[in-house]
């Protein structure tokens, strides 16, 4: 019995969700009994990793480098997952819902056949079988899944399985894959974003959202400022009515038809509350509303909620958070 | 171009969902259906195409019940050409929703498969590159931008800080994400002359599933929060709780 984690990286260096899906195969593997594999597809060099993933309960890491896996290689990493998978026959398989992880897995899930539970928050082993809870109607509900066939296919939520350190010599194994050629149709090139320095709204620690109230695209300097302030692990979300109209771009919306987020704070500035911007928030630990309308839906799910004009409330707030911070 | 998009009926966004008496399933009652909002972007896509190529036809195909005709029928009147139902229960295992649709598409003429990057139901985002492993075909998945220069398609997607450009050559699928286009409104002619469109019923079944839904929860209430005051003087208590009760600064 086994259990396996595709460990993504970028340009050779882990990410944060690769040391999240260790954790959540854990979680697995300690359940059902067995060993935990961790699937390291990267450039050349990127072997240096594994200790790194025996750090946070990696049993052994099979690595595979080639050029062609520095960025996202769909179908060559798909391939050299599969032949992992394959000759391991595991349990269950865990990947990041992360943009990579999210088109990876149901590629490999059609190849073997498997059952796939998507943007899990939450996994258990009941009776030697794995079971997932996972969000569906953006959140307004949540389903517990069962696999009916083997391995389970899980992609866990970014933010769901903050990294744990079980230490231990994680045992390394080069995997040689052969390329096919004829496989490799896709030619995928990586393009940084202009705000590469920030979180994406879905991993980041803290997100100031931002929205109509916020009366202008010219207005958002204040939010910026506020980010600023909590620091680089925050970032800007934004509400449907502002994307819609235009201010922000599609990346920063948060709610049913933008990004799930589940961060540690989450800042309402100047959004109501829709019931499908709820849907993309109200997982966060923490919420604060910020809103001139005491009758705003979105103060029946604040933590914390003050009621007045966010033009006056947000220069002060960032001024007491920087105060504050600098104190630390 | 010869395009298919694949669509799906779901819950308008604004459906507050009640769970039924079963315990895995919603409660239809009062809920209003509406196309997949991301299926819009598909479509808009898929005509806009095949206007440019000067020729061609947009198909859009549904896996679902005789009630997913009407999800046709809106497909067709924003100017889809013919639409195929393939009657059969989905199930929440996207593999088995996609393998009846790979089956469906593989004996038709295609240069490209258009998806919304996901059903607002499920939640899956797994169809599309399901559908694509199981055609034998180059995907992009969660596309804002798509350029097509006569067998070459390139498509930029959303990750995590910034955009993946994918190129490869048709045949392929892609999945579109909101932002790729502004989707057109059905006119009243294009209403109309949906009613009239070919529709044409297959069946196929009911859909595998490797997965099954053993219980669906309402999400966790949220304890109940506190207004700490008005304007910016309750200000320096909001910093005082965020780092002494919820220790988050």
């Amino acid at each position: 019995m086994s259990v396996i984690v595709f460990a993504e990286q970028r340009e050779g260096a882990l990410r944060q969700t690769a040391l999240e899906a260790v954790t959540a195969g854990r979680v697995i593997t300690d359940g059902l009994g067995g060993e935990l594999t961790a699937v390291l597809l990267g450039p050349p060099g990127v072997r240096d990793q594994a200790a790194e993933l025996g750090r946070y309960g990696a049993d052994r890491v099979v690595v595979a480098s080639s050029d062609a896996f520095a960025g996202y290689a769909p179908e060559g990493m798909t391939d050299a997952l599969v032949k992992v998978i394959e000759e391991g026959s595991p349990k269950a398989v865990v990947f990041s819902a992360s943009a990579m992880g999210k088109d990876l897995s149901p590629r490999v899930a059609a190849r073997l056949k498997a059952g796939l539970a998507t943007d899990v928050t939450e996994i258990s082993v009941e009776g030697g079988q794995v079971q997932a809870i996972r969000p569906v109607y953006a959140g307004k509900a949540f389903a517990r899944i069962g696999f009916t066939a083997e391995p389970a296919l899980l992609s866990v939520r970014p933010k769901a399985y903050p990294p744990i350190e079980e230490p231990r010599e994680a045992r390394v194994e080069e995997l040689s894959i052969g390329l096919d050629p004829a496989r490799q149709r896709m030619r995928v090139r990586r393009v940084e974003g202009e705000s590469a320095e920030r979180p994406d709204v879905a991993e980041a620690d803290i997100v100031v959202s931002g929205g109509r109230g916020m009366q202008g695209p010219e207005n958002w300097t204040l939010l910026e400022d506020l980010v600023d302030a909590l620091g680089p692990s925050a970032a800007l979300g934004a509400s449907r009515a502002v994307v819609d109209a235009g201010w922000r771009p599609h990346s920063e919306q948060v709610g049913q038809t933008g990004k799930v987020v589940s961060p540690q704070v989450y800042f309402a500035i100047g959004i109501s509350g829709a019931i499908q911007h709820q849907a993309g928030m109200r997982t966060a630990k923490c919420i604060v509303a910020v809103n001139r309308d005491a009758e705003a839906p979105i103060f029946k799910l604040a933590t914390y909620g003050i009621v007045g004009d966010v033009f006056e409330i947000l220069p002060r707030l960032t001024e007491e958070i920087r105060a504050a911070r600098s104190e630390d | 171009m010869n395009i298919i998009v694949c669509v799906k009926r779901v819950p308008d966004s604004e459906t507050r969902i009640k769970i039924s008496e079963d315990g895995v399933s919603i409660d239809p009652a009062g809920v209003k259906f509406v196309l997949n909002p991301y299926d819009e972007f598909a479509i808009e896509e898929a005509l806009v195409l095949k206007e440019r190529a000067g020729a061609g036809t947009v198909a859009v195909m549904t896996l679902g019940g005789e009630e997913a005709k009407e999800t046709l029928r809106t497909a067709l009147a924003m100017g889809a050409d013919t639409a195929v139902l393939l009657k059969g229960a989905p199930s929440p295992d996207g593999l088995g929703t996609a393998e009846k649709l790979a089956d469906a598409i593989s004996g038709r003429e295609y240069d490209l498969i258009l998806f919304g990057k996901q059903g607002i139901d499920d939640d899956n985002l797994q169809v599309p590159a399901m559908v694509a492993e199981l055609l034998g075909l180059p995907c992009a998945t969660v596309v804002v931008d798509l350029q097509i220069d006569g067998e070459r398609v390139r498509a930029k997607r959303e990750v995590e800080g910034g955009h993946e450009v994918a190129e490869f050559d048709l045949p392929g699928v892609i999945s579109a994400q909101k932002g790729l286009n502004e989707p057109r409104y059905a006119s009243l002619k294009g209403i109309m002359m949906a009613k009239k469109k070919p529709l044409e019923e297959v069946e196929v079944g009911d859909a595998a599933a490797r997965v099954e839904i053993k219980e669906l929860m309402p999400p966790a209430e949220r304890a109940v929060g506190e207004i700490l005051g008005e304007g910016p003087a309750a200000v320096p208590e909001l910093v005082r709780r965020l780092r002494e009760e919820a220790k988050a600064l």
